[in-house]
C-alpha cells in the first residue's frame, strides 16, 4: 500500500528524517514508537504532506503513485487519513457540516457525485453508535470546547465516516483515559479490514494492549532502528527508552 | 500559508460590474439651489417638500466633512457628482412588462428575477436604479393587509402626511454631513408602513443599484411600523465597476412604535474598487431606528463592497422595555476601508441591547467596529452586550476596534468582548488533510466565524449572503 523509501526532511533547516525506510501492505498494523523528538510526528506530517516539512530526499509510494507531488487534499482523497495528535478548533463549524463538506469535497476529488443527504445521516449514526458518542456531537462546533477525550474521538469518527485506505494515529491515546482509551481503540479495531491499513505512531506501550500491531517500528534520532513483531514493544516497555539510547550512541 | 495562495483566493473579480445601455435622464453635474429645484419639479413635488429640501441644502452649506473616521480618501468634489440619474421611461408603470427590456436583463445578471419566480418566493421588491425606483411588486396584496410600500416619490405623492409626519424624525436634517446632503438631493428610496398590530406576511425587499456613471445614489429610505406591528426589510446593492469613485449617501429611518418589531437586513455589494485601489463606491450612509415602548429593532448587515464605507445602523432606544440589536459582518479585501459599527442609545428603563460584529480583513484593506453604548440618566437597569470579533488573512491588512462606552445610570449593565484571529496555517491544513481545499476550507471557516450573524438573516438571504462572502474572499467562485 505505501512504501517509503530513504526519506529524509527537515523543519526549519533542522533535519529530523534521515532515511526512513518502511513498507505497510493491507490489512496490516504497523507502530512506530519511539522518545520524544525522535521524529515521529514528522514523519506523519510528511507522509500527510504538510507544506512546513521539507523533503529532501527520498520517495513515498502510495498504491504505485508518487505522493510527493500531491497537495494535502489530493492525498487525503487517495485515502490517507490522519488523526491529529492536537486536533483544530473550527468555531462555528458543526461537526456534521464538517464531515459533510470533507467527505463530498474527497468525493468530488475523486469524481465521485456527492453522497445523498440519507445515506449520510445513516452514516452519521451508525459512526456516533458505534463510538459512543451522543447524538448532541454532530451538532457541536468543531473540537470547540472539547475534552482531550471527545477530541480524540472526534478523529476517530471522522477516520470512521471517510473510511480510509490508510490510517495515521498520531499520538492518538495521549490525553486518554482509560475508559475513552477502551473506546477509541474498539472504534479502529471494527474499522479494520483487508484492503486497509493502520500506522499508529505511540510513545507508548498501552494503546498496542488494545489496537495489536502486526510490526513494531523503534524511531531515533529520525531513523528506524529497531523492527520486530509486537513483544518489541513489551521489550520496550520494560527496558525503556535508554535502552535504545545507549544501543545506538 | 503562501502568499501567493492569499492572492489567488482574495482576488476575485467584482461579477456584478457591467453597465447597461439604457437611456437615461441625467442633470448636469454641479449642486445649487436651482439643481434642487430642479430635482423637486422633476418629481412634481409639494411645496413643503422643496422648502424642507432647500433647508437641508442650506444647512448642509454651512458643514464640513467628517474626519473622524479611520478611512483615508480623496474627498468628493461634490459639484462633479450629478444628482439626478433616471433610466427614461414613461412615469408610473403598472406592470412589469412596462420595464425597459435592458432593465430587465440588468436585473437578470444581478440574479434578481422580478416576475414568477420572486412572486413564488413571497419576496415584495422595489427597485431602484439610480436615482428613482422602477418596479415594486406585490403593491396588491399588501394593499390588502393596509401595508403600504412603494417609492419614495410615489409616497411623497400619495401619502404627504405619513410622509410629512415622520421624514426627518430619527435623523434630522442636520444630523451629519451627508444626512443633510442626502435630506437636500435624495431622489428616491423605499417607503413602507405597516398599519396597527399587522404582521407583514412577506419579506418586503429593496434593491439599488447605480448604473449611470458620474452619479450619486441618495436614496432615503423610510420604514413606519405602527402599534404592535411586525415587519421584516432587506436590502440589496450592487453597482458597475467604474474607474472613477461613486458616491452613495443613504439615510435609512425606521420608527418602531409601541410593541412593535422591524428585522432590516441589508447585503452590501457595492463595487469595491480594482485591485489597485482604483475606483469603488464611497458608502457613506446614516441608519437610525427609534424604539418607542416594548419596540424592537434589528439591524443585520452583510457588508462586502464599496471602496470606503462608513456606515453606524443605530438605535435610540427610547420607550422603556425596547430593544435593539445590532448583527454585522464586514469584509474588506484589496484596498478596501470600512469603518462601520452601531450606537445604541438607552434612554428608556429596562432597554437591552446587543452587538455582534465580526469584522474580516485581508489584502491590503482596513476594517474598523466603531461603538457607541450610551446609557441616559433616565435608563434605569440598561442592559448591553457587545461581542467584537476581527479575523485576519494575510499580513498587510488591519483590523481596529474603537468602542465607546458611556454610562449615565449606576444600574446600567454593560458587557464588551473582543477577539482578533488570524486564520491559521493549523486550520487550513486540517482542512486539507480531510479532502477539503484551501479555498473551500476559508470558506467553511469564514462562514462559520460568521455563523451567528449570517444566522439571524431571513433563509434565501442567508444563502446569498453565504456566496457573497465566499466570492469576496476567495477566486474565481461565480
Amino acid at each position: 500500500m505505501i512504501k517509503i523509501k530513504d526519506l529524509q526532511a527537515r523543519v526549519e533547516e533542522k533535519e529530523i528524517l534521515k532515511g526512513i525506510n518502511l513498507e505497510i501492505k493491507p490489512g496490516e498494523v504497523h507502530a512506530i514508537m519511539g522518545p520524544n523528538g525522535s521524529g515521529k510526528s514528522t514523519l506523519s506530517n510528511v507522509i500527510a504532506g504538510r507544506e512546513d516539512y521539507e523533503v529532501t530526499g527520498g520517495a513515498i509510494d502510495f498504491e504505485g503513485e508518487d505522493l510527493m507531488d500531491l497537495d494535502p487534499e489530493e492525498r487525503a482523497h487517495k485515502g490517507i487519513f490522519l488523526s491529529f495528535q492536537y486536533p483544530v478548533e473550527i468555531p462555528g463549524v458543526t461537526v456534521s457540516n464538517f464531515i459533510k463538506t470533507a467527505i463530498n469535497e474527497s468525493r468530488k476529488g475523486r469524481g465521485q457525485e456527492p453522497m445523498e443527504a440519507r445515506e449520510m445521516l445513516a452514516k452519521m449514526r451508525e459512526k456516533t453508535a458505534l463510538l459512543e458518542m451522543d447524538k448532541s456531537y454532530l451538532s457541536r462546533s468543531m473540537n470547540e470546547g472539547f475534552s482531550g477525550g471527545e477530541k480524540k474521538r472526534n478523529e476517530i469518527f471522522q477516520m470512521a465516516m471517510l473510511e480510509p485506505k490508510l490510517a495515521i494515529l498520531d499520538e492518538t491515546d495521549s490525553g486518554l483515559d482509560i475508559d475513552a482509551l477502551r473506546i477509541v481503540a474498539n472504534g479502529v479495531n471494527k474499522l479494520r479490514r483487508k484492503d486497509n491499513a493502520v500506522l499508529v505512531i505511540t510513545h507508548y506501550q498501552r494503546l498496542l494492549d488494545y489496537i495489536e500491531p502486526d510490526f513494531v517500528h523503534v524511531l531515533y534520532n529520525g531513523k528506524i532502528v529497531k523492527s520486530g513483531d509486537k513483544s518489541l514493544a513489551l521489550e520496550l516497555e520494560e527496558k525503556g527508552y535508554d535502552w535504545i539510547k545507549a544501543e545506538n550512541a | 500559508m503562501s502568499d501567493e495562495i492569499l492572492d489567488e483566493i482574495t482576488g476575485s473579480e467584482y461579477k456584478y460590474g457591467f453597465t447597461t445601455d439604457i437611456e437615461s435622464d441625467t442633470v448636469p453635474p454641479g449642486l445649487n439651489e436651482d439643481v434642487i429645484r430642479m430635482i423637486s419639479a422633476k418629481k412634481n413635488e409639494p411645496e413643503w417638500m422643496l422648502e424642507w429640501r432647500l433647508d437641508a441644502f442650506r444647512t448642509w452649506l454651512e458643514m464640513t466633512e467628517p474626519e473622524w473616521h479611520n478611512v483615508t480618501y480623496e474627498k468628493p468634489d461634490f459639484q462633479a457628482v450629478s444628482y439626478y440619474s433616471a433610466p427614461k421611461q414613461k412615469k408610473t408603470l403598472d406592470s412589469l412588462d412596462e420595464v425597459d427590456p435592458e432593465l430587465l436583463k440588468t436585473f437578470e445578471k444581478l440574479g434578481i428575477s422580478l416576475d414568477e419566480q420572486k412572486r413564488l418566493s413571497g419576496v415584495a421588491m422595489d427597485v431602484v436604479v439610480d436615482s428613482v425606483s422602477v418596479a415594486t411588486t406585490f403593491k396588491a396584496t399588501l394593499a390588502e393587509k393596509g401595508i403600504i410600500f412603494c417609492s419614495m416619490s410615489e409616497a411623497i405623492q400619495e401619502h404627504p402626511e405619513l410622509v410629512r409626519k415622520h421624514l426627518g424624525t430619527v435623523v434630522p436634517k442636520r444630523d451629519n454631513f451627508y444626512a443633510a446632503l442626502n435630506s437636500a438631493v435624495f431622489t428616491d428610496g423605499s417607503f413602507c408602513y405597516i398599519p396597527k398590530g399587522v404582521r407583514c406576511p412577506m419579506e418586503l425587499s429593496t434593491y439599488f443599484r447605480i448604473n449611470e456613471a458620474g452619479t450619486g445614489q441618495f436614496e432615503r429610505t423610510l420604514l413606519v411600523a405602527d402599534e404592535g406591528s411586525y415587519v421584516s426589510y432587506l436590502e440589496g446593492c450592487t453597482a458597475p465597476q467604474r474607474d472613477e469613485n461613486q458616491l452613495h449617501a443613504a439615510v435609512v429611518e425606521l420608527v418602531a412604535m409601541d410593541d412593535a418589531e422591524i428585522k432590516y437586513s441589508t447585503v452590501q455589494n457595492w463595487y469595491p474598487g480594482d485591485a489597485q485601489g482604483k475606483g469603488g463606491v464611497f458608502n457613506f450612509v446614516t441608519k437610525r431606528g427609534i424604539c418607542e415602548r416594548n419596540a424592537k429593532i434589528s439591524w443585520t448587515q452583510v457588508e462586502t463592497g464599496s471602496a470606503v464605507t462608513w456606515k453606524y445602523p443605530s438605535c435610540i432606544l427610547k420607550g422603556d422595555n425596547s430593544i435593539g440589536e445590532f448583527y454585522s459582518v464586514a469584509v474588506t479585501n484589496k484596498y478596501q476601508q470600512a469603518d462601520t459599527g452601531t450606537k445604541m442609545i438607552h434612554l428608556g428603563k429596562n432597554t437591552k441591547s446587543t452587538i455582534i460584529s465580526k469584522g474580516i480583513s485581508a489584502g491590503h484593506s482596513h476594517n474598523s467596529y466603531r461603538g457607541l453604548v450610551r446609557v441616559g440618566a433616565r435608563a434605569e437597569n440598561a442592559r448591553n452586550f457587545s461581542q467584537c470579533d476581527s479575523l485576519l488573512m494575510g499580513d498587510q491588512c488591519g483590523a481596529h476596534t474603537f468602542p465607546y462606552i458611556e454610562a449615565q445610570h449606576p444600574t446600567a449593565q454593560i458587557e464588551h468582548e473582543a477577539t482578533t484571529s488570524k486564520i491559521g496555517e493549523d486550520q487550513l491544513f486540517y482542512c486539507n488533510q480531510r479532502g477539503i481545499g484551501t479555498e473551500e476550507a476559508i470558506a467553511l471557516i469564514v462562514n462559520g466565524y460568521c455563523k451567528e450573524v449570517l444566522n439571524q438573516l431571513p433563509m434565501e438571504f442567508a444563502v446569498e449572503a453565504q456566496k457573497l462572502l465566499e466570492v469576496s474572499l476567495e477566486g474565481s467562485v461565480g
